[in-house]
């Protein structure tokens, strides 16, 4: 679930901050920048994990502070392919099942990949695993907050940066707030056996 | 800011979860800087992702137990992404193992299986609800006991 990534970048310690030691300025700058954001195309930044090494630091003219190139490692969110995740579901839509972690909400698991066959409950908002025995149909409900196993099919990450001012024809639609995209997004499945709601599984 | 390897190393929940508390610890201790608005970032993501591993087998795990459990793992030739996941899911049935192990019907008999369900189990601790499970049980089988 969780991997080490080195990266490199300059830290900008402020001359305010000089009394305190070097190191910790830096580890606290570099977790404000990183922690709970995502790098693209790297995963969701959670804390960092040592400081491998610290170069000379500078002061450039105009500016007081210094400037210290960091090599550093950092912990990221970023399951493999084909891993198995367990977190919760955070409700239904027609565009399928959305699943949370707690500290990372953009998991869906689109309706071909639930256990079939499946349909979408309207009237209560929920998606329904109709599972067939020699007795009959059993309706299993998705029903929010609960915990559910799945597999990391598929991730895409959008880059958000902000781009440069439009042209002259989009600022007429300004009223329009821009759709929000998720910057990193998980595909799950749950159409193998084992997978799916813990409590359809268990055997107790 | 330049990223040197993406995928430099692999953790283990308890990996992260060990360095997430040290660094709560840490940070309680040095008290004051804790709710400026630069580390309400750092707070969040490590509050959240403290309570997922906390519900997780993770949890009561140790070095001496992870190492223990990948020696012993070493006799399944399994690859370092299947053992990770056995570590952090801790599978109590057959059904849990063919989905981390990739083609298990082929690369395991039954009794490879059952062998691999045994080392996980007896090695690694249990969960916090299977703790509790267990104190619960072992609590009604005490109240059967006094009307007789």
């Amino acid at each position: 679930m969780f991997v080490l990534v080195e990266m490199v970048d300059t830290v900008r310690i402020p001359p305010w901050q000089f009394e305190r030691k070097l190191n910790d300025s830096i580890a606290e700058e570099l977790n404000k920048k990183l922690a709970n954001k995502v790098v693209y195309n790297v995963g969701l930044c959670i804390c960092l994990f040592d400081i491998t090494r610290l170069e000379d630091a500078y002061v450039f003219p105009g500016d007081g502070a210094s400037h210290t190139k960091v090599h550093f490692r950092y912990v990221v969110f970023h399951p493999f392919l084909d891993e198995i995740l367990i977190g919760k579901i955070k409700g239904c839509s027609p565009e399928g099942v959305h699943v949370s972690l707690g500290f990372f909400d953009d998991i869906l698991i689109p309706p071909e990949s639930l256990q079939q066959p499946a349909k979408f409950d309207e009237a209560e908002q929920v998606w329904v695993w109709e599972y067939e025995t020699e007795e009959g149909a059993h309706d299993l409900y998705m029903d929010t907050g609960e915990e559910i196993r799945f597999r990391v099919v598929d991730e895409s990450f959008v880059d958000t940066s902000p781009t440069g001012p439009s042209s002259a024809d989009a600022t007429t639609s300004s009223e329009e707030l821009p759709k929000k995209e998720a910057p990193y997004t998980l595909v799950g499945s749950i159409s193998e056996p084992g997978l799916g709601l813990l409590s359809w599984w268990t055997s107790n | 800011m330049e990223v040197k390897d993406a995928n430099s190393a692999l953790l283990s929940n308890y990996e992260v979860f060990q360095l997430l508390t040290d660094l709560k610890e840490q940070r309680k201790e040095s008290g004051k800087n804790k709710h400026s608005s630069g580390q309400q970032n750092l707070n969040t993501i490590t509050y959240e992702t403290l309570k997922y591993i906390s519900k997780t087998p993770c949890r009561h795990q140790s070095p001496e137990i992870v190492r223990e459990f990948l020696t012993a793992m070493k006799s399944h030739k399994l690859t370092k992404a299947e053992k990770l996941q056995l570590l952090n899911h801790r599978p109590v049935t057959a059904v849990e193992i063919q989905l981390m192990v990739e083609e298990s019907e082929e690369r395991l008999t039954e009794e490879q299986i059952e062998a691999l369900l045994h080392t996980v189990t007896s090695i690694l601790p249990a969960g916090p609800e299977a703790e509790q499970k267990k104190n619960t049980n072992s609590d009604v089988a005490m109240d059967e006991e006094d009307p007789a």
